[in-house]
């Protein structure tokens, strides 16, 4: 069986919520089934058939091709099954996801893997504000699974985040793990300002010294033995993340937030 | 039976069904892992009173353990779930939090779930950090020479008790050099321990006693100075019995164990002193495994 293949016609004016399409909603459906699903965009609604052309069989393997930043909720709430974007994904990729696989070959919008629950999201390239956080008003950010972005992330990358690794090959915005309850997000590139701001529990793991506020205390250099154990879990990634040699178990290590309950930890590699 | 010049009974070990867990220790050396898995199996011969019977399975390769470390993998064994993860959690907290650079790891993924470090969490009070890698959760907990890391759980499996056989001998150093002999080859085979100190016992035992007291006393018919004054199952050559206890995740690991132990035995021979091999039995009434000899090495 071929993945079932979306090849975007042209770029639309409007965003389209792409949510219907996700492998465990369309497991039952013929591809003129699927042609007819009605997506918003805007005021309209615009048919499947209408904004793409539709090939294979494979619902558990969806491939979307000639994709645009002004497609929203890819893979929402997935629950099982795999997803691969070509070309950029707009706001709300991920967003609950529950199981299952998500890659993008390109960039991502704002809110990627929102509230994501379990599961795997890949971007090749940049991601936007709020990677892995929760809606405003809400206070659980992403609960599970791993997130690997390549490129670079904006603002606020893991707010409210409760479980689960976010791991960045490049930088990082500011407020980068805001709020943080508990989890791990690894940044190889360098860090923006009021990194870890009010964060409770959970760990910063960092390649460079950031510039931290003067909310966090010093602990002291350290050889801790659970890095040899999470950067072992990293093996199987495609990315740098699995290369031996990046990881280490020395690091200096600082305490904070300490304007909030400052049980959280930024780790930097010595 | 007689294999190079020593008879093997026509009897059989008498086992019964236990409970068994493994935990893997590593630390800093191999020094030190082996210090650590040693205080946590120490006391621990004999579920009659120690409340679990443990040892070390065998040392690990860092390329084995978890954390990359040298490492241990210890055994532990009781008659039921409620014991074993008492004497588990007991042990962890006082022999391996407590040893210098020591990490504690689950050494079977699968069965029924029992705590490891899950409960030795709170010494953290409250500064110990939980981690959850690839599906397992770990616990770091902050103590003095830097962080104990330990998984929270471990598993508990079915497993059997209670294999064993005799070494009998012209002479104490005899029965112990074929006994050493056996240890050594049995160590070689996995899933199972011989809890006993250096795998061996010298004090067998049969059920009940003159004394009330008492629910078990010295195996008489086994004791060469009371060969004139019991019922004796020695012939007047045998001046020395010794046994080798083998606790087991399964049946075929025993028998394995069985195997190459008396084998190694055997390869002494008469010339070396080693007249017959017997095991221990309660007439096949109380332990649902059993071991036959000759069975075994045929």
């Amino acid at each position: 069986m071929s993945a079932l293949t979306f090849t975007l016609k042209y770029k639309p004016a409007q965003r389209v919520d792409l949510s219907p399409l996700v492998c465990h909603q369309l497991a039952d459906l013929s591809l003129a089934d699927i042609g007819a699903i009605l997506l918003q965009s805007g005021k309209l609604k615009l048919r499947v058939d209408e904004l793409f052309i539709i090939e294979g069989s494979d619902t558990q393997d969806i491939v979307i091709n000639n994709s645009a930043d002004n497609l929203d909720f890819i893979g929402k709430e997935l629950d099982g099954g795999r997803i691969s974007v070509n070309g950029d994904a707009g706001a709300y990729l991920a967003f609950g996801l529950k199981s299952g696989e998500i890659k993008v070959s390109g960039n991502v919008g704002l809110y990627a893997a929102c509230e994501m629950k379990k599961g795997y999201l890949e971007v090749s390239g940049n991601a936007g504000d709020f990677l892995g956080a929760a809606l405003p008003g809400n206070k659980m950010g992403m609960k599970g699974g791993t997130i690997l972005i390549k490129g670079n992330v904006g603002e606020r990358a893991g707010d409210h985040m409760r479980r689960g690794n976010i791991l960045i090959e490049g930088n990082a915005g500011d407020y980068c793990g805001s709020r943080m309850t508990a989890g791990t997000i690894a940044v190889m590139g360098q860090t923006g300002r009021y990194l870890g701001y009010a964060m409770r529990r959970g760990t910063l793991l960092l390649w460079n010294q950031p510039n931290l506020s003067a909310s966090f205390n010093d602990c002291g250099a350290h050889t801790l033995a659970f890095l040899p154990i999470l950067f072992a879990s990293f093996k199987s990634l495609n990315s740098r993340f699995a290369d031996a040699s990046i990881g280490f178990n020395r690091v200096q290590r600082y305490a904070g937030d300490m304007s909030e309950m400052g049980r959280g930890e930024v780790l930097v590699k010595l | 039976m007689i294999i190079n010049g020593v008879c093997i009974d026509d009897t059989f070990a008498e086992a019964f069904p236990m409970k068994a867990t493994r935990a893997i220790i590593t630390a800093q050396n191999e020094k030190w892992a082996m210090i650590c898995a040693q205080a946590m199996t120490g006391f621990a011969t004999s579920v009659i009173a120690c409340g679990c019977e443990g040892a070390i399975e065998r040392v690990l390769d860092p390329s084995e353990t978890p954390d990359g470390r040298p490492g241990v993998a210890i055994m532990i064994f009781a008659m039921g779930g409620k014991g074993l993860a008492k004497q588990l959690e007991t042990r962890a907290g006082q022999c391996v939090l407590t040893s210098p650079t020591s990490a504690l790891f689950s050494g079977i993924d699968g069965g029924i779930r029992i705590p490891l470090g899950k409960n030795l969490r709170y010494f953290g009070d409250g500064f110990q950090v939980s981690k959850q890698i690839s599906g397992k959760r770990y616990w770091r907990i902050p103590v003095m020479d830097g962080e104990f890391l330990t998984e929270a759980t471990t598993g508990q499996v079915d497993a059997i008790g209670g294999g064993n056989f005799l070494v009998l001998a012209e002479s104490q150093p005899q029965a112990l050099a074929a006994c050493e002999a056996a240890i050594d080859e049995m160590r070689k085979i996995p899933n199972v321990i011989m809890p006993f100190p250096g795998g061996v016992v010298r004090s067998g035992s049969k059920v009940g006693s003159k004394y009330k007291a008492l629910g078990a006393s010295t195996n008489d018919a086994f004791c060469p100075t009371l060969k004139g004054m019991t019922k004796t199952d020695l012939s007047h050559e045998i001046e020395s019995v010794m046994e080798i206890v083998i606790d087991g995740l399964t049946k075929e690991d025993i028998d394995k164990a069985m195997r190459v132990g008396i084998q190694a035995v055997c390869d002494l021979g008469a010339k070396n002193g080693i007249k017959r091999i017997s095991a221990g039995n309660y007439g096949g009434k109380l332990g649902p495994f059993h071991f036959h000899l000759q069975e075994i090495m045929a």
